[in-house]
Parts: structure tokens; sequence; C-alpha cells
């Protein structure tokens, strides 16, 4: 495996800090501190009652680092409380375009992840737990089998975890690749057997999940955090961040700069900061927009972007959103028809293909955006096109098609010059000054 | 939640388009709109299939929620305010309208959807006009389906999955999925596998558009050319509805009929597909007799006097009982009662319905033949509930039931049923795949079927200490097996929601009142139902006629050819329709005079020409009734009128009568409906009530209880194939295109394969033990059928290369072949 060319933190890191990329076993992760926070609970059941942290959990207002930012206290409070059968899903299938983190946090601090499962099993009654991998990165399943053979071996899973009552099983699970595995429900039929395709909500998994049994879906970076929360309080965690969004978030900054990586920054900080910390955009060339959460966010012209701060409100404000945290960076040297070309014909791959808009709308923004990269762009494209995508939203089973329609609304709507010269002029006007 | 099983003060109150209306917790807002017979449009929605909520042509708008829901899978809250047509809705379904046409092939023109699709009619009704696609259409390769269901034009397909979920809920098998992702999805059928389920043509029905087609209606009518006539299949005894199209006096196609007590909206393949026979050049449309050893076209005016004259030739010289008469059982009340009629008026007692039946012994203590008994009346066997109880039941124990060839639909219900928990269990000679979970499928030989069952109730009697019934001392020395005590245990835990039901294999078996009297003492003892599976249209419908011999000297269907008569007189059957086809033809060789009245020509079968053959109409060109397995009487009508000189049978039968000099009174088809079809009530008075425990007597001979344990002999299990039922389904093409019509092959398992010492694909005949030479079918090839139990091989009946072998069951002999 590779050694880490960019983990990079502040001083207020919690999830990336110590790392060397050499040090991500157990006994490492025991000399960090590690697993402290388990056998806190475990040591003073009558405290660390599953209500006592869920309270913890919500005060801390943490909010899941997967791209829909929900409070994730709340999450876990929807579990029916007497449910013979219960599962926790750590969801490992990091895919959308420009999202690495999770990655990191499964190489780099595995045990991070699975202290903050196990606490999440125990808060929420669930017996059995699974993590889902995202089937292109195998090397982390490798890894992930490593760590819980050392987890198993340490007692730290498995019946009657560190000699308490409380017994929890945690198995990984690689899937081959779909994007929309990482659609919670979609996950969860993969998990079965099946064909990965959302299911229709409600019921919501919490009801109706994993089997047809309760069942709680949380990212990896979110359970990374829970650790922490139960060490120095959800009022600390807090105050690392946002009064709505406690904590750090790990930020994977891609694209047109010259020191690409992740991030750990607390949350609130100005992309400003993020921007200079992966060194700027390359030399002669100017910041030209940002999306700011992944690909399925709505882009951000460098203008605004220059003023925002990273965090939910802020990029909301923006017009965007925190989604995964990852932030592509795109300089002027870009096509923006040719950069959102290839987004969408990532959504056209990776739509499902079960509900209508999102399998027929797909292709049908591919092929006109083809037409448009390809000098073949007519009058009435992008009113089409536009037409398209706000036909798809709102109107699918997933947000696989709100993911697909939110970027071409948003590169139409803030760089429209770019694809009415395509249509004019039959070329790019990018060329004209790079 | 079912609207009867709710208290109507806990309904739900909301409102669509203004319109208020009630329903039951739990409903969806399609529910809801369905009652108030308000159209929202819909592709991926059927009330029949899991609910897949993919198309979105049903979204609505709801009040407070933000983004237009589908209606199909939004369950309504008390107070919920709903509108199909705002602004919202709208937008939303012109949306999806045009993603659906985006990649449709615009061929209407050519389609044999065109004018019943839902794609066209939501188009027009809920499309915008005019698209903006300029782009290539996606273009999907056909499917070979097999050769009843066309998917040459999967271009068509919008990919509702519909297909997918009938054959996976309804078909009880995976057979049709859906491969690679978002547009590229396609439906496939298993790799290198076709469409096999007996009940596949209802894809045809479901497809809302013009992407599953029927192969052999395709290209010959325009939908809205067709006329559509309601009428009934006639091919098992499950009376289920149909809809028969015509153009220009042709039936064209037939398409299922809902009626939810009896078909929900299902039908089987051979309900669909034997139409083809109708039409085919094996169709007899005019009179033949035989003049020089050779059939030859004749008139009414010569055919009909040459038979009465002959007939009563023979009569007056050797007396009616040189007469035989067999009648297929798949025939109308009608044309039963007329033909009952007119033998009983000619003194003729000679007459018969139960051609595949073998085990006649239940005569003997017929109440008619024997007044002085009293324990066992006239009753009729049936179903012993109602069709759609079946879905109903807790357990079922089914004896000698090959239940998905013998009632591809029945076999539906019951589906439903282990869908809620129900049990399934079987005692066969012969593990059938079933398509839905079973829990104990005990497979004995055909001669042990008697003593399994001896077993369950040896164990039934365990279980229950404080029954008043005494085993008879048969029983006393049986110790029931861990299976039967399973069956026993589950029959009672279902507290008398099970049922106890003997299919064809048992009715045709050897020791068929055996088996149905121990499966009938069992139900007693279990307290459930006890029921047969009729092995024909109107089985129900003859036993009510009484279409059997009624006095001691009468020949029933096996023995009125065992001793062969000087005249038969053939309703509708050919030698393939007998349980004793080899002894049938023998029969017909040494008769003097042999009259058949037949839609077809005779078949290979006939190998004796009958002297005259009448040409009778099928049930599309005339009207009848039957009585189907639940004793619902059921009446059809015609859909065309009579192919060529074709006349409806009982008209024959009357024509013939009347030349005979001995009319009956009922002179037209209002007459011969009053006198031989039942009122509800006067049926149900001699249905077989549910069995007493108190006035049961188990009085099985001792050596079918206990058969030969140390014999060698081979013993065979058979049934009709599915496209063998009946002398329609027999000619119909296209069903014999499929893998259920391939040529038998003699079944058995490794063990019996070496004891025999024959290896895989070797060909042997199949023949009698004791009759070696006559009864023997053609050469046939082996294979390993792992299935069966040792010492037992699987030769199908009814089959053109099998029909000679008589019986279901009982002892055979293989002969290697030279060829």
């Amino acid at each position: 495996m590779n050694t880490p060319t960019m983990l990079n933190f502040g001083a207020g890191a919690i999830l990336l800090s110590g790392l060397t990329g050499d040090n991500w076993r157990l006994a490492d992760y025991r000399a960090r501190g590690g697993y402290k926070a388990l056998e806190k609970i475990l040591e003073n059941p009558n405290h660390w009652t599953p209500d006592q942290i869920i309270a913890e959990v919500k005060l801390s207002s943490l909010r899941g680092r997967g791209g829909a930012g929900f409070p994730t206290g709340m999450k876990w409070s929807f579990m029916p409380r007497h449910a013979p059968e219960k599962y926790l899903v750590c969801n490992a299938d990091e895919s959308e375009p420009g999202t690495f983190k999770d990655r990191d946090l499964l190489r780099y601090n595995p045990h991070l992840v699975l202290e903050g499962m196990i606490i999440a099993a125990y808060a929420m009654g669930c017996a059995r737990g699974y993590i889902y991998i995202h089937g292109e990165i195998w090397e982390c399943y490798e890894r992930m089998e490593e760590v819980l053979k050392e987890a198993r071996e340490a007692g730290l899973i498995g019946k009657n975890i560190l000699g308490s009552p409380f017994s929890f099983e945690v198995f990984n699970h690689h899937g081959f690749g779909a994007y929309i595995c990482g659609e919670e429900t979609a996950m969860l039929e993969s998990l079965e057997g099946k064909k990965g395709q959302p299911r229709y909500k409600p019921p919501f998994p919490a009801n109706v999940g994993l089997y047809g049994k309760p069942t709680t879906i949380n990212n990896v970076e979110t359970l990374a955090n829970v650790p922490y929360i139960i060490l120095n309080g959800g009022q600390r965690f807090l105050e690392l961040g946002q009064p709505n969004a406690g904590g750090t978030k790990i930020f994977s900054i891609s694209g047109d700069v010259k020191r690409p990586g992740n991030y750990e920054l607390p949350m609130g900080t100005p992309f400003t900061v993020l921007l200079n910390l992966a060194g700027g955009v390359r030399e002669g060339h100017m910041l030209k927009a940002v999306i700011p959460g992944g690909s399925s966010s709505p882009v951000v012209p460098a203008s605004t972007m220059l003023d925002t701060k990273l965090d939910y409100d802020s990029i909301a404000k923006a017009g965007s959103m925190m989604g995964s945290g990852a932030v592509i960076v795109i300089d002027n040297s870009r096509c923006m028809v040719k950069s959102l070309l290839r987004l969408s014909e990532f959504y056209h791959e990776e739509s499902c293909g079960q509900c209508t808009p999102c399998r027929e709308g797909t292709g049908w923004m591919v092929k006109i955006l083809h037409r448009l990269e390809h000098g073949e762009g007519r009058e009435g494209d992008l009113e089409t096109l536009d037409q398209v995508a706000h036909n798809i939203m709102g109107r699918t089973i997933c947000a696989l098609g709100d993911a697909a329609a939110m970027p071409v609304r948003s590169f139409l709507k803030h760089f429209r010059d770019e694809f009415d010269f395509h249509i004019k002029n039959r070329r790019c006007q990018v060329q004209d000054y790079v | 939640m079912s609207e009867a099983t709710v208290d109507k003060s806990q309904w739900l109150n909301l409102v669509i388009n203004g319109q208020p209306v009630q329903v039951p917790p739990g409903s969806t807002v399609m529910d809801a709109a369905i009652k108030l017979k308000m159209m929202i449009p819909h592709f991926c929605y059927h009330k029949k299939l899991s609910l897949a909520a993919s198309c979105r042509m049903c979204l609505v708008q709801v009040e407070k929620i933000p983004k237009p829901v589908p209606a199909c899978v939004t369950t309504v809250a008390e107070g919920m305010r709903v509108w199909t047509r705002s602004e919202t809705a709208i937008a939303a379904q012109r949306a999806v309208i045009s993603f659906l046409m985006i990649n449709h092939p615009l061929d209407c023109p050519v389609c044999d959807q065109a004018g019943e699709c839902y794609l066209q009619e939501n188009t027009f009704g809920y499309g915008d006009c005019g698209s903006k696609f300029v782009e290539v259409k996606r273009v999907v390769a056909g499917k070979n389906l097999g050769a009843l269901v066309s998917a040459a034009e999967m271009s068509r397909c919008i990919q509702c999955t519909r297909c997918i979920r009938f054959a996976d809920e309804i078909g009880g098998k995976q057979e049709l999925g859906m491969i690679h992702r978002g547009d590229r999805s396609e439906v496939v059928p298993f790799v290198g596998e076709s469409y096999t389920s007996e009940i596949s043509g209802n894809v045809i029905d479901l497809c809302p558009v013009g992407a599953l087609t029927s192969k052999p209606a395709r290209y010959t009518a325009r939908a809205w050319e067709l006329s559509s006539h309601l009428s009934l299949s006639p091919h098992d005894a499950h009376g289920t509805h149909i809809a028969v199209h015509t153009k220009q006096n042709r039936v064209i196609r037939v398409v299922a009929k809902s009626h939810e007590a009896v078909n929900e909206c299902w039908i089987a393949d051979r309900d669909r597909f034997s139409y083809e026979a109708l039409n085919s050049d094996q169709r007899l449309t005019q009179p033949w007799m035989k003049k020089d050893g050779v059939l030859v076209e004749s008139s009414w005016e010569e055919a009909l006097p040459f038979a009465a004259a002959a007939l009563s030739h023979i009569i007056e010289e050797h007396g009616a009982d040189s007469v035989g008469a067999l009648i297929s059982p798949h025939a109308s009340l009608e044309e039963m009662g007329a033909w009952v009629r007119w033998l009983r008026g000619l003194n003729c007692d000679n007459l018969d319905t139960r051609l595949r039946t073998r085990d006649f012994s239940a005569d003997a203590s017929n109440d008619s033949l024997n007044p002085s008994k009293t324990h066992s009346p006239s009753s009729i066997d049936w179903l012993g509930m109602p069709i759609a109880d079946i879905a109903e039941q807790r357990a079922i124990l089914w004896v000698g039931s090959f239940l998905r060839t013998d009632h591809p639909l029945l076999a539906i219900r019951a589906r439903h049923a282990t869908k809620k928990g129900a049990a399934m269990m079987s005692v066969n000679a012969q593990r059938a795949d079933w398509r839905m979970p079973v829990a104990h499928d005990w497979v004995v030989p055909p001669s042990k079927i008697a003593h399994a069952l001896a077993q369950i109730i040896v164990a039934a009697q365990g279980l229950k200490k404080e029954t008043p019934f005494s085993l008879p001392e048969e029983l006393g020395e049986i110790v029931p097996s861990e299976v039967a005590r399973a069956i026993a245990q589950q029959l009672i835990d279902a507290n008398g929601r099970a049922a106890v039901l003997v299919g064809s294999f048992g009715l045709h078996h050897e020791n068929a009142e055996a088996l149905k009297t121990l499966s009938r003492v069992l139900a007693a003892l279990t307290g459930t139902t006890f029921g047969v599976l009729p092995d024909a249209a109107n089985r129900l419908g003859a036993a009510w006629l009484r279409a059997h011999p009624i006095t001691q000297k009468g020949l029933n269907a096996r023995s009125v050819l065992e001793s062969p008569r000087r005249a038969y007189v053939l309703f509708n059957a050919e030698p393939c329709d007998h349980d004793q086809g080899a002894v049938f033809s023998r029969a017909m060789k040494k008769a003097q005079l042999v009259i058949m009245c037949s839609p077809f020509k005779p078949d290979a079968s006939m190998t004796r020409l009958p002297d005259v053959v009448l040409p009778i109409t099928p049930f599309t060109e005339m009207s009848g009734t039957l009585i189907n397995m639940e004793g619902r009487v059921q009446s059809y009508q015609a859909a065309v009128t009579p192919l060529g000189e074709a006349r409806p049978g009982w008209r024959v039968i009357a024509a013939l009568s009347q030349l005979m000099n001995c009319p009956f009174p009922e002179s037209d088809l209002h007459q011969l409906r009053q006198t031989f079809v039942p009122t509800a009530d006067a049926l149900n008075a001699r249905l077989a009530p549910r069995v007493d425990l108190a006035h049961i007597k188990l009085d099985v001979p001792r050596d079918i209880i206990h058969p030969n344990e140390n014999t060698r002999a081979i013993e065979r299990v058979g049934s009709v194939p599915l496209y063998q039922s009946d002398a329609i389904v027999r000619r119909a093409a296209s069903l014999q295109k499929t893998t259920w019509a391939m040529p038998p092959r003699v079944g058995m398992n490794r063990h019996t394969l070496n004891e025999l010492g024959l290896t895989v694909n070797a060909r042997v005949r199949v023949m009698d033990a004791v009759l070696l030479d006559a009864l023997r079918t053609e050469p046939l090839s082996v294979e390993i059928d792992e299935t069966l139990p040792l010492r037992t091989v699987r030769v199908d009946t009814a089959h053109p290369l099998t029909w000679r072998l008589s019986g279901v069951s009982g002892k055979v002999h293989l002969e290697v072949c030279d060829d």
C-alpha cells in the first residue's frame, strides 16, 4: 500500500492527527488512545446508557458526513428500542467523483472507524454490523479484514466485548463499484445479494432495513467522530465547529490545485484557507469555479466561492451544498461544456435504470452535451437541456436523479456564455485564452 | 388490509380532486382513486403484483408534500388532500411521458399493441404534444422467449418490470430479469433458457406496450378490428373466464377475462393458445363416411340417416346392450344431457365419461346400484371449498397431484397461500417442481401411496388423543415415519384451515378409491377439508347428470372396452383420451359399427376408421354450460358461427334420436338448459359435505395398504402431459412447439438405471407387465430423473408415443430396442 502523500490536518484535527500511513494497526491505535471511549462506556454502563450516548451525540451536533448532513443523534434515536434484530451498516461505498476521504480513513485509521461503529451498535442495540466497502478500493477491503481479525482477537468485537454483556459481530462486504450502492437502500439490496437498486421510502431503513429489520446506515467519517464525542463530550465537539454542525470535516480537494489531498479542518473554515493549504491554483491560471461538495453539488463561480465559509449553511447560501466535502477546483483552462459532459456521462453510466426520469433523462442529457461539445449544438438545445434536468429533479425514487440534474442546471446558470459560444461558433471558448 | 377486516369507524377520509372518499387504513392513494373510479395514469402498477413505484407515471400532488409522490405507494393519511390534475401533477405526467417516448420507437402502425397500448393512451391523455428529442433512439435486440411469447421488439420495452414481477411472484420462478443498468437495461430470460412457465402468456396481457406480444397471433389483426366474446376455457375444471377475440367470424386470439373468485385475472397458456386448433386444417367441416375402406366426404343428409339406421339395426338384432358409448368429460352440460337422454331412451346403459379412471370399485357401492346401502350417497366429489379459499389455507396435503400441469391456476392460489406462510405438503410418486416452497414432499412408489396415507392417519390418531375414531386392525401394525408425523402435525395445527386434496394421479391410480377413502378419513381425523381436483372441465356436470352406468348390467368406461361391443358411439373421445388406449383401439377394430362425433378429423390413434364421422362444434362455436371444481355453474355463448357444416353436439344427438324414433322432449338449447343445468341449491345438495368422523368407515383392502414388499417389479408413474389434455389442446400448433410438448422420455433414478442395466439415452419400449404384447409405448429414450423413487419409471400417458400403454400407475416391463 502506498504511503500517504497528502494527509493534512491542522491543530484541531481529530480524525487524521498523528497518522503516518503505517501506524494503522491496533497497537498503534491504542498508543494514540484508541478504544478508550469504548472502555469508558463499558466500564461504567450505568452512566453510559444507550440513551446517554445518543444524547451526547445529539448535543455534539454531529451531522452525517456522507452527503445529506442528517443529524446523527436523531437518526440513531429513530431505531425502535425493543426490536429483537437490528443492523448497523457502515457506508464505505465512497464513489462520488471527487470524494476520497473514507478511503484514507479506512486505510490509515481503520480502528477509529471500528470503534465508532461498536459504540453506535451499543447505543442502538445492534448485534450485527456490516462494512460495505466500495468495489474499486480492494486494498481497503483487505486491510479491513486484517483489522477485524485484530479486533476479534483482542475481544473488541464478537461475543462479550471486553468482558461485558455486550456482543457485536462485524463483517466486511465489498461491492463491485456501483455508485448507486452508496444510496443506503440500494446498499441494503446489494447486501442482501440483489441488484443494487434503491427502495421506495417510506418505509425508511430504521423501520424496514436489511432483511426487513430495523437498520441504521452511517458514513465512515460520521462513525469515526463518535469516539471523540464520547471521550471529550458533545459540547467540546460542537465547539470545534459551527453551532448547528459540530466538529471538523475532511475536505477532499482535487482538480486544479497544486497539492490535492485530504485536509481536516474545523467546520466553518473559509474556503480560501483550504485553497491556500492545497497550494492554490497553478501559476498563470485563475480560479474559475468550484464544485464544493462532490460532483453532484451545484457549481459555484469563483467570485462567490472566495467569500464562502466551509459549513452547511454558508455553502447553501452560496447556492450549493456541503455534500461529502469533496471540493473540485476548476481553473480558467477548463471548458465547462466538456467538464459537464464528463460529469453527465458518469451519472448516465451509474443510473440504475429503475425509474423513468433518471433512466431516460441522464441519457438524453449526455446526448445533447455530446453534440454541444463536438460542435453540433443547435438553437434551443440549452433550453431542452435545462428542461430535461428540471423534469428529472424531485421525481425519482432516490437522489441520483437530482444528483445528475443539479450540475447541469448550475453549469447552465453560471456559465451559459460558454455553452452559447459552443453552439454559435462550433468550438470551445476556452481555447482562446489558454 | 381488506375492506372486510377493518371496522368502518377506523376508515380514513381523504379528498381527491375535491371528491371525498373513505378507505381502510393501509390503502394507497391509487386504491382510493380506483374506488372513486378515477383514472390515475400508470404503467408499472398492477393490482396483483408487488409495487415497484418506478415508472413515475402516477405522480400526484399531495397537500403539504413539496414534491409530487407516486399514488401507487403513497399510503393514505387521515385528511389527506390529493390532486391528480394540478399544475404539479400535470407537469410530472408530461415529463414522464416525454422521457418514456424519447427511446420508444414510433412504430405504432406496425405494432400489434396499437389500439390497446397504455403508452399510446397515456401519451394522448397526459402527454405534451411534440417532442424535443432529436437524438438517435436506443435499439434493443429482440429476445427468444419460446414459442408463445414474442419478444422480438424489445426496443418498445419501457422497463416497467411487470413481466419480471409476474414471473417471480405469480409464476413462482425468477425466469425473467433485468440485466445492465440505466438506459441500457434489458429484460431477458435466464441465460440460455426460454420462458417455460405454464402461465407465461399472461405477460402479454400485462405488458403495457408492444414489447411482449402473442407469437401465434402476431400480425393477424389490429386491435380495433376485433370483437370480444366472453367465454370459458374448457381445458380443465377451473372454469377459467376468457375473452375470445374474433375477426370476420374467425378466432384471432384469446385473452384473460378477470373473475376474481375464479381465475383472478390470469389464464393458463393452454387456455390462451388452444384456439389455434380451431382454425387448423385438422378441423372436420363436413360429415365423413367410410366407403371402400377410406373416409370420404359426405353430407348430413346422407351420413345422419345412415348412422341412425345402422345403429337401429344393431339394436334390433342384438339389443341395446350391444352398444357402447363414451363422451368426453370436457363436453358441456347441454351436450351430455342430450346424450344421456338419447342413450337412456334407447335403453342403453353402457355409457360413461370417466375415460381416464381405472378404479371403478366405488360403483359397486353406489346407491342407485345397491339401494340397500345407505352410507354411500351418490354425492359428488368436488374441491370441498371455493377456489379462492385455497389461498386462505394454512396447510394443504396434495395426494397424487401434479398440480402445475393439471391445474395451473389452482397452483397460483396455492402459491398465494405459501406467501402467507401456509405449509404445502405432498404425497406422490415423484417430486414435482412446484415453483413454491413445499414443506414436505414425500415421494414413494405408486403402490405405496396408500401405505403412506395410512402412516399419516396413524400419526394423526396418535396426536389427537380424544378422537372417537378407532382404527381398523389393518392399520394397527403401522409405525408412522418422521415425515408422516410432521404432515399430521401440520394438518392438525392448522386448526381446520387445512385440506387434503386428491389430484389427478391419485384419481387415475389403480387404487384410486382406496386413496380417496384414506384421504377422507385423514381429513375427518384432522378436522380438515377433503376434496378432489376434478380431472376434466365438466367432471362435476357429468356427475350431476349421472352420465355413467346406473344399473347392474351397465358397463363403465373400462369394461365397455374390455368386453367389446358390436357398436360404439364416440363423442369427442379418442383413444388418447382413454386410460387404456390400446384396449380402446382393439375394441374399435372388433366392432361392426363406430360412429364418431368430433370437431376434428380422426387422428392416427384411431387405427380403425369410424364408419361415420359427424362434425360437431368446439366451445367457441356454440353455447354451453360447465360446472367447475368448486361447483360453480357457468354458461358461455358462441363467439363465432360453426365452421363449415359442423353443428353443436346436442343438435346432432337430437337429430339422431329423432331419426331413431326415440325423440326427447327438449327441442332447443333453452329447454335443454332448463332440464339439465342445475340450480345452485340443487347442486349444493349433492356436493359431498364435509366428512363427519362418526359416519365414516375405513374399508380399504389389506393388500392395498400393505403391498408386497419383496418385489423387484418396476412401477410406472405417469400423467397427462400439459399439452395433451384434450382434443383441442393436442392440435394447437404453438403449444406443441413448447418444451412441455417434447417427446416423453423414460425417467428413472440412477439406482434403477443401474439395476436395469440401462444407459442414458438407451431406447426402450415400456410395456404392461401382464399384457406385454399390445400395451406398449413406441421406443422412448431413457433419462436420469432423481425425483423418482427406486424402481419407479416416469412415462407420460396420452401422448402419441405412449397412449397404447394403459394406466398412470401399475407394473411395467422395459424392453430394450435394437435401433
